[in-house]
């Protein structure tokens, strides 16, 4: 065999192993899907939406409950991790730079981004659970802020350094002063980025449960006030779904549908955007 | 020293015992510079890469501060005043020395919006007055017949060609005195270098110029003054007609017959 033949075979291989391992990967990932929504879509029905958690074995139980205190605990770690994500990314970007400060940021943030979040959930266990003396919307919305900060953050100063600095440099030799530099020039031209980073760091903390379990805990009815304990979609599918109660079970699934859909959406407007993005 | 020839001229700017250093060097990048720049001229810079011509350009709008430790001494005079001083408003200062960069730096707006960009800076509101200003700084970048019935598209869907004398309507439109071109066309083809090249000829009787170029022919169409640096020195400013022909210096000579660089 000559060396060019050789070369084509390790080619050759490399290739269908790489291509095995990927169809591997997609091959679980579309069981996942598949299962979840033949089970999940099953469970659907209009009820769900309308009737708030009841006791096994009654007819009108749904999920709603679950669904709106998901978007409040959900709603309020996104009004208060956005804004701090964003700004504290600008921070490292246009000011702090090359700063010693701003290398400790990136770096806790770095380590925070691979927490396990229960270790989080813990953390404000300790600091706002206990000293409260019970369980609250706010508790998990104060963890789930915790988790999204960093996401945010780094995407934030990530997608800024993107902006080229010649670009920063002409409107800065137009008489421009740097407040107006970054919200004019640099915010736009990094737009669909920082979007996209805000667009998954919601959809990573609305698939938490472990931070949750510690901090808003859950309620089988509607709750609107935060100062209480408050059901979210996924205690409530981690209780229903290791319940021995069949029609909890499926109340289960329909829990784990409606939020995967939920997060997968949210996933590919990301995506769009960077592609958008990229397309440019 | 450096060989200056005599400038008759007003002088837009006057460079005096002049040293600029990075962050972090040890060594200064421009050493002991003296040089009278031509009000209402063109004043081209050569040189080979590293001889600090750019860093020499990118003083005039102190453009060199938005990154820190970087160090200026000596003086740059503008209308009598040494811009270098502390006191200096920078902002006022770089609305009157204004700054064409190497790769075209259109904003992520509107084309209209660039254009409008460094005037919405100054307060400027009035509607009809931006409209006329805006389309009279786009007649003079000489781009304005290829734009003008899509003012409101994006301005990342021009030509770099375009893209650069969009750049240079944007400066021109808030009416430098001094406009300084770092190799405005080194990223464009040569029939929109050829544009760019005319359209900085035309420039000079509304606007001192200086132009960093590391293409001799360049400089040699366009300008009434050329500068050539070495090492973080000037090595001679001569009349551009003169230099080309009868460099004073043996260096210039050597430099623009090809035999370094």
């Amino acid at each position: 065999m000559t060396h060019t033949q050789k070369r084509i075979v390790v080619n050759n291989v490399v290739m269908v192993l790489s291509a095995l391992s990927a169809l591997v990967g997609m091959g679980f990932l579309f069981w996942i899907l598949g299962v979840l929504v033949l089970n999940g879509i099953d469970a659907l029905n209009w009820a769900i939406f309308v009737n708030e958690g009841a006791p096994p074995g009654y007819e009108e139980s749904g999920l709603k409950h679950a669904m709106i205190g998901q978007l409040y605990i959900v709603g309020v770690a996104t009004f208060f991790g956005v804004p701090l994500g964003i700004l504290a990314g600008t921070y490292l970007s246009e000011y702090g730079q090359k700063a010693k400060l701003a290398e400790i940021i990136r770096d806790i943030s770095d380590i925070m981004m691979s927490a396990p979040s229960i270790v989080i959930g813990a953390f404000v266990y300790a600091i706002i659970v206990a000293p409260m003396g019970h369980f609250s919307g706010w508790a998990g919305s104060v963890a789930l802020t915790i988790i999204m900060l960093p996401i945010i953050l780094r995407t934030t100063d990530d997608m800024l350094n993107l902006v080229p600095s010649t670009l920063r440099e002409a409107a800065f030799a137009l008489g421009a002063p740097k407040y107006k530099v970054i919200i004019q020039i640099v915010y736009r031209g990094a737009k669909a980025g920082i979007l996209t980073g805000v667009l998954l760091g919601v959809a990573r903390v609305a698939g938490e449960t472990a931070p949750l379990l510690f901090t808003s805990f859950n309620d089988n009815f509607l709750n609107t006030d935060m100062m209480e304990p408050m059901a979210s979609l996924t205690v409530t599918m981690y209780n229903y779904a290791t319940s021995p109660y069949e029609d909890w079970q499926k109340l289960g699934w329909a829990a784990a549908f409606i939020l995967s859909m939920f997060i997968l959406g949210l996933n590919i407007i990301g995506r769009i955007f960077l592609l958008k993005k990229r397309g440019k | 020293m450096a060989t200056i020839v005599d400038i008759f001229e007003e002088k837009a700017l006057e460079v005096k015992d002049f040293e600029f250093t990075y962050a972090g060097a040890d060594a200064p990048s421009i050493k002991k510079l003296d040089m009278p720049i031509a009000k209402n001229s063109i004043t081209a810079l050569i040189g080979p890469s590293g001889c600090g011509k750019t860093t020499l350009l990118r003083s005039f709008n102190r453009i060199h501060d938005l990154y820190p430790g970087n160090k200026y001494a000596g003086e740059i005079l503008f209308k009598g005043e040494n811009i270098l001083l502390p006191k200096q408003d920078l902002i006022n200062l770089r609305i009157q020395i204004g700054m064409i960069f190497q790769k075209p730096t259109a904003f992520p707006m509107s084309i209209f919006d660039n254009v409008a960009y460094g005037m919405r800076l100054q307060g400027i509101k009035n509607k009809t007055e931006l409209q006329d200003r805006v389309e009279k700084a786009l007649k003079d970048a000489a781009i304005f017949e290829e734009v003008k019935d899509r003012l409101k598209q994006d301005a990342n869907g021009l030509s770099g060609g375009q893209q650069q004398r969009l750049c240079i309507a944007r400066a021109i439109a808030v009416e430098p005195e001094v406009l300084l071109f770092d190799e405005p066309t080194s990223a464009l083809d040569p029939i929109s270098t050829a544009g760019i090249e005319e359209l900085v000829v035309e420039l000079k009787n509304r606007v001192s110029i200086i132009i960093v170029t590391h293409n001799m022919q360049q400089a040699a169409r366009v300008s009434d003054y050329t500068g050539f640096m070495y090492l973080g020195e000037l090595v001679e400013l001569g009349r551009t007609e003169e230099m080309f022909v009868t460099p004073r210096e043996k260096l210039t000579e050597e430099y623009i017959t090809g035999k370094f660089g």
